[in-house]
């Protein structure tokens, strides 16, 4: 998922939703870049997996009211990541990120391939890590079955 | 008509004894086992047990048949989704969400998706209570064939500034005296109608209701 550099600014406001492995993961990763990075998770001990370098800043609670994305100046924002686990939560917030707080750059992650598909038609940029793993391990299992002919003819 | 409702609890219980009681034909989603057990054996209604966000729980449930889903769950977010996809995958005509957070409200407004507020609507009742203080019934006269009401006009009534002769009162009903700054009027059809006056009403316990909606708005 190639991120498009909108405006060629070195520091950009980004919001992740989900402080989870994923969403840790992300958020320290792109505070040591230099972004200013905002993380949201409802549970304050979800903060913990962040990284000594992270430098950006946290606010605890539910993402779906309106008031806890205010309070993370989501109006602000370059670009909005959803990385919860739950589907719905991510669909919802990403949405809100978009239409609501018009952020220019929004992604959501979507486990449900079937889910992802109906939402592709709101313009809601989805990443769906169980297709993304289907497709590598077919691709995997097909070099290995591709390979296995071969030595055998 | 086919009602799908997502959820649990006693609302959904109730709403659906209600629906299927007038005729209509009720499927409900709903993700626990044992609920759905329970539901089976009160309601005359489908019951399927699933994630009500599901595309395949979803056309299970005969969403495509449905002329209205009904999303009622605690959290917003799968209020949301269900309503979006029963839209958007099946073309349901029309789908309405529970907003559990007041400010969803107009979120899922703005998302495209019907929604209402339970927090707001039983708020406002309650504020329309407290307004209807303002309303003394003063006695019940002629075996209560008869009700005297004194009731004070506020900005939000829609008859301030009215001629008498212009306010649209239901029949049988009458505003016998109207007292502004401690004075009594006895008013005529020209007679203007100002906040804060005191108005008294001659009603029948029949037309009661309708008489202080129309002095008070529709607030009642």
């Amino acid at each position: 998922m190639p991120i498009k550099a909108r405006k060629m600014r070195s520091s950009r406001y980004i919001v992740i939703v989900g402080c989870g492995r994923l969403g840790s993961l992300l958020a320290t990763e792109l505070s040591r870049k230099g972004h200013s990075v905002v993380v949201i998770d409802r549970d304050d001990s979800a903060f913990d997996g962040l990284s000594q370098e992270f430098s950006g800043f946290k606010v605890e609670g539910d993402a779906t009211q309106i008031t806890v994305l205010k309070e993370a100046k989501v109006d602000k924002a370059d670009a909005f990541i959803a990385t919860t686990h739950e589907d719905n939560v991510n669909l919802m917030v990403a949405q809100v990120a978009r239409r609501v707080f018009n952020v220019p750059h929004v992604l959501a992650r979507v486990f449900d391939p079937r889910r992802e598909g109906a939402y592709a038609q709101l313009g809601i940029e989805t990443v769906c890590p169980t297709s993304v793993a289907g497709e590598m391990f077919l691709e995997a299992v097909g070099r290995s079955t591709a390979a296995g002919e071969g030595t055998e003819s | 008509m086919k009602v799908l409702m997502v959820g649990g609890g006693k609302t959904l219980y109730f709403l659906c004894r209600n629906f299927t009681a007038k005729g209509y034909d009720v499927v409900i989603i709903n993700r626990d086992k044992d609920e759905c057990v329970h539901l089976v054996r009160q309601l005359p209604a489908t019951v399927v047990c699933g994630d009500g966000s599901d595309l395949i729980i979803l056309q299970e449930a005969g969403v495509m048949d449905a002329d209205v889903v009904l999303a009622i769950t605690p959290n917003d977010q799968d209020n949301l989704v269900i309503c979006q996809l029963a839209g958007l995958q099946f073309g349901v005509p029309r789908s309405l969400a529970l907003a559990n957070d007041p400010d969803n409200a107009e979120v899922f407004e703005k998302l495209g998706v019907a929604a209402f507020s339970t927090t707001r609507i039983v708020s406002s009742l309650i504020e329309q209570r407290a307004s209807l203080e303002q309303i003394t019934n003063l006695l019940p006269v002629g075996e209560g064939r008869v009700n005297l009401t004194e009731i004070v006009l506020d900005n939000a009534s829609p008859v301030i500034g009215k001629l008498l002769r212009d306010v649209d009162l239901p029949e049988n009903s009458l505003i016998a005296v109207v007292i502004r700054n401690g004075e009594p009027i006895i008013p005529r059809g020209f007679s203007q109608l100002l906040a804060g006056d005191r108005v008294l009403l001659v009603t029948l316990p029949e037309n009661h209701g309708p008489v202080l909606r129309a002095l008070t708005g529709e607030r009642t």
